[in-house]
């Protein structure tokens, strides 16, 4: 029964475009995240002295606006994803269902 | 020549700090302090209220939908409050402020891995657990596995880890209350203990998630009311607090910079990748994803909880730099009054000692209060999560098979939570002499190795059969416990030998490609009919995992 639906869902085109579109957006904000994160602790760990240069005149040094930079930054990320999660992609997951239920008519 | 063996020392020392901020408060035995009364009248008031939730919660609990996950109705702002409370145990206050002191940079670079976590379970786990799961994470990896081996599988996991953290929280417990509040270390385990069962076995998931929500905030508000105070202390000027930290911590200009503590590119990766993928695997965690209605709700869970964890982690910095200049320059807090020395109860204390010379006794109290309540909070979390993986898991899935009625699940589920209480108090006294540091690894450890790759590769991909899912499931979990055991904090630390076998703190980098290689291995070469079966409803739960269709709740509510 709800194997039946799944198969319809499977076979609407809209399907394929929301399943593409999510993965694509994920994978790449993982990928950004990551590849930022695991580049500062490579940093961290085989060229240390790139994060303590100092910012102009003042004691902030690259290391700290680094991870700060970080902090905002993947949160911001999230936000962005949750945005268009949660307007775009459950929109065309409403459409998507609507239009399986009613195929079934 | 001495001067090498105090830096190596001190180093160590530092690496210990790193180890327990994992999970656990002042795991150092501590000194019964004189009786302090503000700090209980606001205990008492926070155990007041808390009770009063419980005793409404109570009322509410009636399914077994109800009792794990609060019947789904928690909205995503509660839920990430909440969330972000499950995370940010007592440790995460007292160690990281303690680490900042010593460390500087290098904790920041540690609480940017703690944070790490949040984003990336958003992005790629986030709404699929929320479309598969119903009570446990174990719902969603033996979602098309084999029921008996595979639930099973994951609640020897979700335990395992459920009881290491719980060791480390409640002799965390013991020795801060009686520190802070002049209680005795037995006194403060026992009554740890009662709470958190009448908490979960009365109030079910409604009560443990307010007590949470209640704790987040409180933690937020005193973590910033401190810091606020302290930096006014500098005019709100970062450069006048630097200057000043720089001027006076022994690491001068090296405070602000990668030190020795991330300088093992092994060791920094290893320890990363525990923190940021044992988040994924954290029963207690995971277990909120299914209190909430749907998979937007889930998203913005996550949204709220990176959003408070990431700015507390702030707070924490600036806290322990003010710390510094205001703590470290005090002679009242320094054992015999030698600024410099000893910093009176350990180093664990600073974030306290930093309350009260901004704040006065109140805010000491204050401080004191919330990192009881925290500790209270987060056990009461972990006993659920525990509670569950017995009745949901083990006792109403593999035993009964599905053949029980809700109460009977439910009544399982309360008898369960009170045994986990009794064995938590029980180890709890057991270890009080003990430096149990090392759990906090395995927990973290066997969460990123032994729960999550299953986890991860049970909704990702489709060739994962209940032979790989077990290989990888026990040999992850295996390999995490053998290398914490021949890693210094147990090999050393708790055995006495020289040199540790493996050299790393964490086991995440060796442990978790391990269990993924365990997973591809014995799966692909899985040929039986049962396996082709699990491969073929993969497609079904892709789709639904995608469009949230059939998922729990999505139509009751």
């Amino acid at each position: 029964m709800s194997s039946e639906m799944y198969a319809r869902i499977r076979e609407n085109p809209k399907f394929k475009e929301l399943v593409s579109k999510r993965e694509r957006l994920a994978w790449t904000l993982t990928g950004i995240v990551l590849v930022l994160f695991f580049g500062l602790f490579l940093t961290v760990a085989f060229n240390p002295s790139v994060l303590a240069i100092r910012l102009g005149e003042s004691f902030v040094t690259t290391g700290l606006a680094i991870g700060l930079a970080q902090f905002v930054l993947f949160w911001v990320l999230t936000a962005v994803y949750v945005k268009r999660a949660n307007s775009d992609f459950d929109a065309l997951t409403e459409q998507l269902l609507r239009e399986s239920l009613k195929a079934k008519k | 020549m001495k001067k090498t063996i105090q830096q190596c020392a001190a180093a160590f020392a530092a690496l210990g700090a790193a180890a327990s901020a994992l999970a656990g408060p002042a795991v150092e035995i501590t000194q019964k302090q004189p009786l302090n009364v503000p700090a209980i009248v606001m205990f008492a008031v926070f155990v007041g209220l808390t009770l009063a939730i419980t005793y409404w919660a109570a009322s509410r609990t009636k399914t077994a939908s109800d009792f794990y996950t609060a019947g789904g109705g928690i909205t995503g702002f509660q839920n990430g409050l909440a969330m972000a409370g499950d995370y940010m145990s007592a440790a995460t206050l007292l160690g990281l402020t303690a680490m900042v002191y010593t460390n500087g940079y290098d904790a920041y670079l540690f609480m940017i891995a703690f944070f790490v976590g949040w984003p990336i379970i958003l992005f790629l786990m986030a709404e699929r657990l929320r479309n598969l799961g119903k009570f446990t994470f174990a719902d969603i990896t033996s979602y098309r596995l084999d029921q008996g081996s595979v639930r099973t599988m994951a609640a020897i996991g979700s335990l395992t880890v459920v009881c290491f953290y719980l060791i480390v929280q409640m002799v965390g417990a013991g020795q801060l209350i009686k520190l802070l509040f002049g209680l005795d270390y037995h006194i403060a385990v026992i009554v740890v203990g009662c709470l958190m069962v009448v908490y979960v076995t009365f109030g079910g998931m409604v009560a443990t998630t307010w007590v949470q929500i209640i704790k987040a905030c409180l933690l937020l508000f005193g973590g910033t009311v401190i810091t606020i105070l302290a930096f006014s202390q500098f005019g709100f000027s970062f450069n006048l607090l630097a200057a000043k930290t720089i001027e006076l911590h022994k690491l001068k200009d090296l405070l602000y910079t990668p030190g020795k503590l991330l300088a093992d590119p092994i060791n920094a990766i290893s320890l990363a990748m525990g923190l940021m993928f044992g988040l994924a695997g954290l029963p207690h965690i995971l277990m909120r994803f299914f209190t909430v209605n749907n998979a937007k709700e889930a998203r913005k869970s996550v949204l709220y909880a990176a959003g408070f964890v990431g700015f507390f982690f702030n707070v924490i910095l600036l806290m322990g730099l003010c710390a510094i200049v205001i703590v470290g320059t005090n002679p009242e807090f320094f054992e015999g009054g030698t600024v410099g020395g000893k910093i009176i109860g350990g180093g664990n204390m600073v974030a306290m000692h930093l309350a009260k010379a901004v704040g006065g006794n109140l805010l000491l109290g204050f401080l004191a209060a919330v990192a009881f309540a925290t500790i209270l909070a987060v056990v009461s979390g972990l006993a659920l999560a525990g509670a569950s993986a017995i009745s949901h898991d083990l006792y109403a899935r593999v035993i009964k098979k599905g053949n029980v009625s809700e109460a009977q699940e439910i009544k399982v589920s309360k008898m369960a939570s009170f045994g986990i209480g009794l064995i938590a108090v029980v180890l709890g006294i057991a270890f009080e002499k003990q430096n149990v540091a090392f759990m906090a690894a395995l927990a973290f450890g066997i969460a990123a190795a032994g729960n999550f790759p299953v986890l991860f590769l049970s909704m990702y991909w489709k060739d994962l059969t209940t032979r790989g899912a077990l290989a990888a499931g026990y040999g992850g979990l295996t390999a995490a416990v053998v290398l914490v055991v021949l890693s210094k904090s147990v090999w050393v630390t708790v055995f006495g030998y020289a040199t540790p076998i493996f050299p790393y703190d964490q086991p995440a980098l060796f442990a978790m490609p391990l269990a993924f290689l365990l997973a591809y291995v014995f799966s692909v070469t899985d040929k039986s009919p049962r396996a082709a079966k699990e491969r073929a409803a993969f497609s079904d739960q892709w789709v639904r995992a995608q469009t949230g269709f059939g998922a729990d709740g999505a139509v009751s509510h």
